[in-house]
């Protein structure tokens, strides 16, 4: 199974979280963008928008199938990646760099603690499959 | 998702695994959904080809004295209207109307060869046997039968020098047998893709032969396997059923838009007299299809309205890599069947579609006639 990057937090929906500068980004990771096969389009939130932690946030569709998008952390939505209206594959090419999704002003000091550690998720997703 | 140990493997198994394919649970075997990606692949067969494992397909075999007239009775084509060597396409109906699967009936100089949906292999069988009569012989070869599709408009290079030259100039839903990579099979110029290509039936022990044998010839042309996934946005791009989506236990030939396949000069058939009054009465709803604008697409179970209203839903729907937009096939109130435009609801919005009649897609390199 891929290893998923250690300086990356998780949750148990796919998504990925870091935090730089105070801002925390957000992805889903290369598991879920896996599974969901070819992205056909990544409906974004709109900047200013106030998230709650699981919440959903947005909506990816591939070209099989749908998903929700949930928020790791809760929080202002300050950047959106415009570059997935016209390349929505970002997400399937590069679901940890290029393909991330939103960034957000946490509303926590803390603001990734309580996510999974890069381990702790693929024990999930073992546990998952067993 | 892992399958569990219980699924059932095609002949083929172990070259997907290779691939690594994603492999999913599909009527109870572990089938390849994808290889690479269900654009890439879909794209492949409409510009030059691809590889299908389907041999989790049903396969029977029917012969006798009487087949013809057994097999009549229960579809809704007319296999006395095709020669021998020629294949149709029919709706199986119940008595009232409703369809029990959708099937291809080869008719050969001594017997039959019926294939029905994986999905519905067991209740088909069921179905046939309690109404086969002395003298017939119905058997499942399903086990037997390996099941590969070559689809694309350069299947003929890929095909030319492995099969003998006559089967290239086959017309479309017309068969012949011969050998193709050592193994005996039964070589068909049918397919779910609308592209030209051949349905390649063989057993079983052949598998890996013919397998790597059309790999090597499909070189050439850049075949490569396609799955599951870009099986079904193929067959939705033209319009073709999808049994448990757009037709079932509960839907008549006439509402799918299959009327054609439906021959009411026939001698009697099951579910003829219900689809005779149902086309004189006529067709409260009728499946459409429709096209999406922007990228949200309207899945199957979504809502389609007319004027605020709820006038039916879809059945199918997806993105269609050709189009570059989502489409889809629902059932609606006639009325609104005749209109133009509808809405559909997604994601809680409504979204205005274009009624389009199938195909969606109109370059392909089906054979005609």
């Amino acid at each position: 199974m891929a290893s998923y990057p250690e300086e990356l937090r998780y949750t148990a929906e796919h998504e990925w979280a870091k935090v730089e500068s105070g801002i925390v980004t957000v992805g889903i990771t290369g598991y879920a963008s896996d599974q969901l096969g070819d992205v056909v389009f990544v409906e974004l939130p709109e900047i200013g928008r106030k998230l709650e932690s699981m919440k959903p946030f947005g909506v990816v569709e591939a070209v099989k199938t749908v998903s929700d998008l949930y928020a790791p952390i809760a929080g202002e939505v300050v950047e959106v990646n415009t570059a997935l209206v016209d390349n929505p594959a970002l997400v399937n090419q590069s679901p940890y760099e290029d393909g991330w999704m939103i960034r957000i002003r946490p509303s926590s000091a803390e603001p990734l603690n309580g996510l999974m550690s890069s381990s702790e998720y693929e024990k999930l997703l073992e546990e998952q499959h067993a | 998702m892992t399958p569990t140990q219980t699924l059932k493997r095609t002949p083929f198994y172990d070259f997907h695994a290779a691939a690594g394919a994603k492999l999913i649970d599909f009527a109870g075997f572990e089938m390849p959904v994808r290889y690479t990606g269900d654009v890439r692949e879909h794209l492949l067969v409409r510009e030059s080809a691809g590889l299908f494992d389907i041999s989790h397909m049903g396969e029977f075999h029917v012969a006798g004295s009487g087949a013809l007239e057994f097999l009549n009775r229960v579809i809704t084509n007319d296999l006395a209207a095709i020669a021998v060597g020629q294949a149709v396409y029919s709706p199986m109906c119940r008595p009232d109307g409703g369809i029990v699967d959708d099937l291809l009936v080869y008719r050969s100089a001594d017997h039959f060869l019926v294939v029905v949906n994986a999905s519905n292999k067991d209740k088909d069988f069921a179905w046939l046997k309690e109404r086969c009569p002395a003298g017939v012989t119905l058997e499942d070869r399903s086990d037997d039968t390996a099941l590969l599709a070559v689809q694309g408009p350069r299947t003929v290079e890929v095909m030319r020098g492995h099969v003998p030259d006559a089967v290239l100039d086959l017309g479309y839903y017309r068969f012949a047998t011969g050998t193709l990579f050592g193994a005996d099979a039964v070589i068909a110029r049918t397919g779910y893709t609308g592209e030209d290509g051949f349905e390649l039936y063989f057993h079983p022990r052949h598998a890996a032969a013919v397998w790597e044998g059309l790999m090597a010839a499909g070189k050439g042309v850049g075949m490569e396997p396609v799955g599951l996934g870009a099986r079904d946005t193929l067959r939705l791009e033209m319009g073709f059923m999808l049994y448990g989506n757009d037709i079932d236990d509960t839907t008549s030939p006439l509402e799918a838009g299959l009327g054609w396949t439906v021959k009411l000069a026939k001698q009697d058939f099951i579910g003829k007299d219900t689809l005779v009054r149902q086309k004189e009465a006529g067709l409260a709803r009728r499946l459409v299809g429709f096209g999406l604008e922007g990228r949200r697409v309207a899945r199957q179970g979504s809502t389609l309205e007319s004027g605020g209203r709820e006038i039916g839903k879809v059945t199918s729907g997806s993105w269609s890599p050709s189009l570059g937009r989502p489409i889809g096939l629902g059932y609606v109130e006639t009325p609104a069947a005749k209109s133009a435009t509808l809405d559909a609801v997604v994601g809680g919005a409504r979204q205005p579609a274009q009624v389009v009649k199938p195909p969606f897609y109109t370059k392909g390199s089906r054979k005609s006639g």
